[in-house]
């Protein structure tokens, strides 16, 4: 179905390496989630990660997530760093015990064949100390590129998890520049005769000056009051989705005040604690909420979940 | 008794490199201590690892525990026999506690008084028993540094996702994290199966058959052996770093070294981020012609055979053109940043909370460096010492140090060449930082050695002002290593001039200024002086002088290392006298006395004894050749003066009562043994010295 670029990797697009990961992760029993709505910096932060990793209900989901990293823009001049890129996630829990097998698997299906690369996993532990998330895990290497963040998460919002989730991030523009044999992001095919900077190189270039030149620092200051304000007062009637959105908000709005200069050493420390606490208070709220409806998704009350 | 080999493999997802060593050995020894702590005998312990397993292997463990015989006290005789002979209820009730019938008791005699006795024989039982109780415990009490759960509440290092635990040929079914021993075993991850084990002896080889080399040894050897062939094969130098290789070794279990080319445009970027590119981000060897040129090669060690290692090694350069690439990007962007404009980005970087910024820093150093440069009266050039320490730590304002911080001082003499800075300014940047670790080189010129010994004090003592200080194992901050970098540049010829104590001092007093001391200062100068003295003592023992005398000379005054432990050399060499134990006693005599001393002066016209007169006039002998002593920088000679007075001392304790009820006369002898004391004690704390009774 597909040829052959270099010695043995498959010429894939990007729609078709996002086509194929859907496809293996959707036969693991996946729900294909899409991405979601409000900005974010990570894909663990769509709330179908955050949030499901929370209580004791199973939960797996795969999901593409264009995730924005205001001060990694570069203007649409760098081969490699972009103010937005995209992550194809994944989350399993409980975790199934050859998790590892079928991680790899997935790597096949992306036409690496194991034998005929060096696939390693090397220590890498993860933290989102501004969600009170961490896990341990790896980064893993196909021929000494980090292709995959394979992270057991061990706190969500600042609790315990349990059971623990299992979160896989391809980074999917290394992937391709890896497998379509590219220096350089936007010389990448999304699709036949459609590459990725005529996608994406006017929009890299107008947020990188957006966010380095033009925006309104006093505006985003009361932006992010004002999100935190919504997200407590969302809170206080039990609406732990809608608080969650203001809390991505604020974490966006932070970002793009961080990547100006905006805001100052001692302030920083101040910033990312409000949205750590919103965070944690919106964790809570979930297993609460989750609990008052019974904790739907465990279907078998006796606690093993298939 | 018959024994069999034991074999525990506890089968991980892949183990941090950095763990594994460390693991595996406490694996082998807690084992081995539970062996021996439940009487059974066993041999040799071999420990094997991978990134996926953790293994220990104990030759001839004994099948049954070894019995245990026990004697058991019971009651005293007198309350265990009945005025018949006959055996009384407390003695029965003995017996009976202890499985055993009144006939079964002994009587024994302990410091005068017989006793009861039961000898107790508690046959040994099954090893296999034994290993199905204690072995979870045994897995359950390694400790990591950090720990995970994967689905219960069982924690690792990383999930375990098999046993296998054999006894001779024998399975034992130990359970663990939900998990049962058996004898399968997995293979390299691609290249190897599941396979049985079917005894331990062959554990290594049935492994290797599956392309898994269990022995660490062994695969660090292989590494290094197809290193040293390529070497040979392009006729190349490979450094290799040995943190680097120990990793390598525990990233893989079947090893196969190969190479890559990078572009030679690159060779322009400084070879230290080449190399730290290399390592840090690829783990990758790098490569140097027969002179120590760097080559636009790399070596790295796959996971694996020779299969597709064309691929491999495409991918990998890959890898590096992107990560190059960047480092380039830095490099090229740093240059352009002024070295004014990055000074002035340090005051947004923070230092330490509480501590202010790393600008904040800056200052307080280049002011110490001066006071000590000054006190110590080293030539040195006053504007380049200002320069140096104004720009000593620029560079942390750059990419590069964002991306690698420990090119910190090294990208800064880089830079600072780059903006035409003097070149021992540029020096001076990343000398500052030296010693970075314990053996590491010291500054070789007095600016970097002023500076460093200002910005590491300057770090410890705003630590201690903030009531920071390492305790146990505990130094976050890297304190002791900093304190012991200080000791170590002291120590260093050019260094021996400047007085510790005046850089304590001087350190305090800018963050006394900033503000900056939330602890008493005089506190603090005291915990500084003990924290320092601790560090001396550590190096005094490395250089094997004994306890007592190490006690004496920080007994003393503390403000030249170099001299202390000169002085520590002197008093090890007068061990040896047999005169030194007269002169100790004397010393520590008059010691003892002054203490009680007030601080009345000495009025020669008030002794009354011959004796004073000759003590107070060897003082006066010994205070003159003292300070010629001190001229010439030689404590042998230091401790020449002191033993001037040492006859006299003898002679007036012969012949003197100090403690007379005579007030003025009291007082008056009191004040000539202070004087005494003040010039001993300068030497050394004498009564710390010990002599064999």
């Amino acid at each position: 179905m597909f040829k052959k670029t270099w010695g043995v990797v498959y010429f894939m697009n990007m729609q078709q390496m996002i086509k194929q990961l859907q496809e293996f992760w959707s036969s693991q029993g996946c729900v294909l989630v899409q991405p979601y709505d409000t900005e974010k910096g990570a894909g663990t932060l769509n709330p179908m990660t955050f949030l499901r990793a929370l209580g004791p209900e199973p939960w797996k989901a795969a999901y593409v997530e264009p995730s924005r990293r205001p001060a990694d823009g570069r203007y649409g001049e760098n081969p490699n760093r972009l103010y937005q890129h995209h992550q194809f996630q994944v989350i399993l829990k409980p975790v199934p015990e050859n998790i590892q097998e079928i991680y790899l698997d997935s790597l096949k299906a992306l036409g690496l064949d194991p034998l005929q690369h060096d696939i390693r996993f090397v220590e890498d532990n993860w933290e989102n100390p501004t969600f009170g998330a961490a896990g341990l895990g790896w980064e893993v290497w196909v021929d000494g590129m980090e292709a995959t963040q394979f992270t057991y998460f061990q706190q969500v919002g600042s609790m315990d998890v349990e059971p623990v989730s299992v979160e896989l991030t391809y980074g999917l523009e290394r992937l391709a520049l890896y497998i379509q044999d590219k220096e350089n992001v936007y010389e990448l095919e999304w699709v036949d005769g459609v590459k990725y900077g005529d996608v994406f190189q006017q929009p890299e270039y107008e947020h990188s000056k957006y966010t380095f030149e033009i925006s309104d620092k006093e505006w985003l200051f009361q932006l992010f009051d004002q999100y935190e304000r919504e997200a407590k007062r969302a809170l206080e009637e039990n609406l732990v989705f809608p608080a969650y959105d203001y809390a991505l908000k604020c974490s966006h709005t932070f970002n793009l005040l961080d990547a100006r200069g905006a805001i100052s050493v001692t302030e920083r420390t101040g910033y990312i604690g409000r949205v750590r606490n919103l965070s944690r208070r919106i964790a809570r709220a979930y297993i609460e909420e989750r609990e008052k409806l019974g904790f739907p998704l465990l279907k078998d009350k006796g606690g093993e979940s298939k | 008794m018959s024994e069999r080999d034991l074999l525990l493999e506890i089968g991980c997802e892949e183990v941090p490199a950095r763990f594994i060593d460390g693991a595996v050995q406490q694996l082998g020894d807690k084992l081995s201590a539970w062996l021996t702590e439940n009487r059974i005998q066993h041999g040799a312990v071999k420990t094997y690892a991978t990134p996926r397993r953790l293994t220990v292997l104990i030759h001839a463990v004994a099948e049954k525990q070894a019995d245990k015989e026990e004697e058991v006290r019971g009651p005293a005789a007198r309350i265990a026999k009945t005025p018949d002979g006959g055996w009384s209820k407390a003695a029965e009730g003995f017996a009976r506690k202890n499985g055993l019938t009144v006939d079964q008791l002994t009587l024994k005699e302990v410091k005068g008084e017989t006793y009861v006795f039961a000898q107790l024989h508690q046959p040994g039982e099954e090893t296999v028993a034994q290993l199905l109780k204690g072995l979870p415990e045994v897995i359950s009490s390694l400790h990591f540094p950090k720990t995970m759960r994967w689905n219960d509440r069982t924690r690792f290092i990383r999930p375990v996702r098999w046993l296998v635990c054999l006894f001779g040929e024998e399975v034992v079914p130990v359970e663990w994290a939900g998990l049962k021993a058996g004898n399968l075993t997995r293979g390299h991850r691609f290249l190897g199966q599941e396979i049985a084990l079917t005894t331990p002896e062959r554990y290594v080889e049935d492994l290797r058959g599956q392309y898994v080399l269990a022995d660490v040894e062994e695969r660090r050897n292989l590494i290094l052996s197809q290193l040293r062939q390529l070497e040979e094969t392009h006729n190349w130098k490979i450094p290799v770093d040995k943190g680097l290789l120990d990793e390598v070794t525990h990233l893989v279990e079947y090893p196969t070294a190969f190479y890559g080319t990078f572009s030679a445009e690159y060779l322009a970027v400084p070879r230290e981020v080449l190399i730290t590119t290399m390592r840090e981000h690829q783990r990758y060897f790098p490569v140097e012609d027969r002179s120590g040129q760097l080559l636009p090669f790399f070596v790295a060690v796959r996971n694996g055979d020779s299969n597709g290692l064309e691929n491999v090694a495409k991918g990998n350069e890959k890898v590096l053109r992107a990560r190059l690439a960047d480092a380039r990007f830095f490099y090229d962007e740093d240059l352009k940043l002024p070295i004014e404009e990055a000074n002035a980005k340090l005051a947004n970087i923070v230092y330490q909370e509480e501590l202010g910024s790393v600008g904040d820093r800056i200052g307080r150093i280049g002011e110490v460096a001066r006071i000590l440069a000054e006190q110590g009266g080293l030539p040195v050039d006053r504007s380049k010492l200002d320069r140096a320490a104004a720009i000593c730590k620029f560079d942390l304002a750059t990419q590069m140090v964002g991306e690698f911080p420990e090119l910190e001082g090294i990208m800064g003499s880089h830079y600072a060449l780059a903006h035409g800075e003097d070149a021992e300014v540029a020096k001076a940047i990343h000398e500052h930082y030296l010693p970075r670790f314990a053996g590491d080189d010291v500054p070789q010129h007095l600016l970097g050695g002023l500076i460093g010994l200002a910005d590491k004090m300057d770090a410890i003592a705003a630590s201690f002002g903030i009531g920071i200080q390492p305790t146990g194992s505990q130094d976050p901050y890297g304190l002791r290593r900093k304190a012991a970098g200080i000791v170590q540049i002291l120590l260093s010829p050019s260094f021996q001039s400047l007085s510790l104590t005046a850089l304590i001092e001087a350190a305090v007093d800018q963050l006394a200024q900033a503000g900056l001391l939330k602890v008493e200062r005089l506190e603090v100068e005291r915990d500084l002086l003990q924290f320092f003295a601790l560090r001396l003592k550590a190096v005094m023992q490395e250089m094997e002088i004994r306890y007592d005398v190490i006690e004496a000379v920080l007994g003393g005054e503390l403000s030249y290392p170099a001299f202390i432990i000169r002085k520590a050399q002197v008093l090890m060499d007068q061990l040896d006298r047999d005169a030194f134990k007269l002169e100790v006693e004397g010393f520590t005599r008059v010691a003892n006395l002054a203490a009680k001393a007030d601080d009345t002066a000495v009025t020669a016209d008030l002794f009354a004894d011959p004796a004073e007169h000759s003590l107070y006039e060897a003082l006066n002998r010994a205070k003159t050749e003292w300070e010629r002593a001190k001229e010439n920088d030689d404590p042998g000679a230091l401790y020449h003066a002191l033993m001037i007075m040492v006859p006299e001392i003898h002679q007036y304790f012969d012949q003197v009562m100090v403690m007379v009820d005579d007030e003025t006369v009291r007082k008056n002898r009191l004040a000539l043994l202070r004087e005494i004391t003040s010039l001993t004690s300068a030497f050394a704390a004498f009564e710390h010295v010990v002599f064999p009774s």
